[in-house]
């Protein structure tokens, strides 16, 4: 269980989240949405210590961020920002490799090889794995760096973006495969997500994000409805139902209102 | 599934030939640089002088290998830290940042007292407040996030120059007299080692080589960057401080023994990025000392002993080492 209690931060005097408090159970992934500057990854950098915590706490199964040694955490949570280069020149197989080192610390054994084996199969990094990063497209170092939090094997997986520069198959096969790694091993994700579509398909509860502060947590068909993407995009969108699914129409202005106001 | 069946038959040999590979490079260069010392021991000694010559020539030896092992340590040691591979302690004006302490405890304290300081008392001090000069300014210039190198290039040169500036503005001032003293630590170089400083330099340098083998898978987590760094449990401000407190350790040895060398630690640590591409901290450090041992005690047997050059070896060095900073930039700027 993730407990955020009373989380308000502030850059250079800018209130960048106010008084954020929820509660997210164990399992399952939780997307996380808003506008740009809503606070988002500021909420996911203070979840993984990044950023120390100036108000308020935030607890993984009762586990204190700002109070519970680092390398424990290391074990229970990992974290994927948005933009992430490596200056060192290192293969994707090694890179998956450092996943493992909050348990090997420099040795692994066939346990970690194992799992870094699984982890890169899982983001069909196989045929890649030899190559360096510097030598992948942003797509396949995308999915190297998933790979490698992966392969670090937490209970709590935070992600900012993890489908940026990701085709549509291979952003469909991420979520497919983030899905099912939590369903069978019980895992929870929490994901940044800009398509609206896929936090409504994949997602099992959504928690929207508005001028750093919670709007709104509910279910995919709670929070994407029209009304409600309304009040935290400040955009019309319509949505339609398909096939069960929410489906929000957001690349076009409604058709009707767009002749009513010229 | 395919995919399953390549899994079967690629795991047996992953990451094994670059291993052997890299394991065999490093043998080589070890028993270069041990061709290298022998040369260093013997070239040109005339006969009947070898009682004198080589208790002579092995404290100077012991000096290069010394300097060898602090630059390329140190430059590696920044460029892990630091995350870029262009910038080295040296280019940002470190060693004049010792020459300065130099300077200026002659002018505070005046040339008689600096002098009558215990050398030894003296060289602590100095290192002392290098380690804490480099761990504050590097802590400051380097923990905020991810800086664009090329501003980090530019921030590294100004240092640079401030140091040298000040250092040679703080030369100026003070008396003629007291300035042969600060010429004298000013003007060591390859050929005229300081021979003062090798017992202490060697011991710390000793003490700095176990720790820091120690520590070697925390060096590679430290090149991943802050955010993974922390992300991947890695006490990330002590090993940051760890890091630069060394790499300010390291450059008053170098500098004590042999003066500021400004492209050395470049040349080498980037010899040995592409002898062992994609290897470890541990490996590419004993590669780059290596490879420092080699070019620095092999130069100078070549140069002194056989072609009866002095000086000149510092001169190549800086040439060559001043020629990949360009490309390197040239190379950054492409990209």
């Amino acid at each position: 269980m993730i407990q955020i209690s009373d989380v308000s931060h502030q850059i250079s005097g800018l209130p960048i989240l106010t008084d954020v408090t929820f509660t997210l159970p164990k399992g399952g992934i939780t997307a996380l949405i808003g506008p740009n500057g809503a606070g988002k990854s500021t909420l996911l950098s203070l979840m993984a210590r990044l950023s120390k915590l100036q108000t308020g706490a935030i607890s993984f199964d009762g586990a204190d961020v700002s109070t519970t040694p680092t390398q424990a955490l290391a074990k229970r949570l990992s974290i994927l920002r948005q933009d992430n280069s490596v200056s060192a020149r290192l293969t994707v197989e090694d890179l998956v490799g450092f996943g493992r080192y909050p348990h090997h610390k420099g040795r692994p054994n066939a346990e970690d090889l194992r799992l870094v084996q699984e982890a890169l199969t899982a983001m069909a990094l196989m045929p890649l794995r030899q190559r360096f990063l510097d030598e992948l497209s942003g797509g396949q170092r995308q999915r190297a760096f998933v790979a490698m939090v992966l392969a670090q094997d937490t209970d709590y997986v935070l992600l900012d973006e993890p489908l940026n520069n990701l085709d549509m198959k291979h952003a469909r096969q991420m979520m497919e495969r983030l899905r099912d790694t939590a369903r069978e091993q019980g895992k929870s994700f929490v994901i940044v997500i800009h398509d609206i579509n896929f936090a409504a398909a994949y997602a099992d509860r959504i928690v929207a994000l508005k001028n750093g502060r919670l709007h709104a947590v509910g279910t995919p068909k709670d929070i994407v409805t029209r009304p409600m993407l309304k009040q935290v995009f400040d955009l019309d969108i319509i949505v339609e139902n398909i096939r069960n699914l929410p489906v929000a129409i957001h690349q076009i202005a409604p058709f009707p209102e767009r002749q009513e106001h010229p | 599934m395919p995919s399953d069946r390549f899994v079967q038959i690629a795991l047996p040999q992953t990451g094994q030939a670059p291993l052997d590979r890299a394991r065999a490079r490093v043998l080589i260069l070890g028993a270069l640089s041990l061709v290298a010392l022998g040369l260093f021991l013997t070239l040109g000694v005339p006969g009947g002088a070898w009682g004198f010559a080589l208790p002579f020539r092995a404290g100077k030896l012991v000096a290069l290998v010394l300097v060898a092992y602090a630059i390329a340590t140190s430059t590696q040691l920044f460029h892990a830290a630091t995350r870029n591979q262009i910038l080295t302690p040296a280019i940002m004006g470190f060693d004049a940042l010792y020459l300065m302490l130099q300077a200026g405890s002659v002018f505070f304290f005046g040339a008689m007292a600096t002098q009558d300081l215990d050398p030894i008392l003296k060289f602590s001090l100095e290192v002392i407040v290098m380690m804490v000069f480099s761990t504050g300014l590097f802590l400051w210039l380097f923990s905020a996030q991810a800086r664009d190198l090329h501003l980090l290039v530019l921030v590294g040169i100004i240092f640079g120059t401030l140091f040298r500036s000040l250092s040679s503005f703080i030369s100026r001032m003070i008396d003629p007299n007291d300035f042969v003293v600060v010429q004298g630590a000013t003007f060591a170089q390859f050929n005229t080692v300081n021979i003062d400083l090798l017992w202490i330099s060697l011991a710390l340098c000793a003490f700095t080589l176990p720790a820091l083998w120690a520590l070697r898978h925390q060096f590679d987590v430290l090149a991943l960057g802050r955010d993974m760094a922390i992300n991947l449990g890695l006490p990330y401000r002590r090993v940051m401080m760890i890091t630069f407190a060394t790499v300010g350790l390291l450059v008053s040895v170098s500098t004590a023994l042999v003066g500021p060398v400004t492209f050395f630690g470049l040349l080498v640590t980037h010899l040995a990025y592409r002898l062992l591409p994609g290897a470890r901290f541990g490996p590419t450090w004993i590669a780059a000392s290596l490879v420092a041992v080699i070019s620095l005690v092999g130069g100078q047997a070549v140069f002194e002993h056989v072609l009866d050059f002095k000086g000149t070896l510092s001169v190549v060095i800086d040439l060559l080492g001043g020629l990949v900073f360009l490309t390197l930039l040239l190379k950054g700027a492409q990209r």
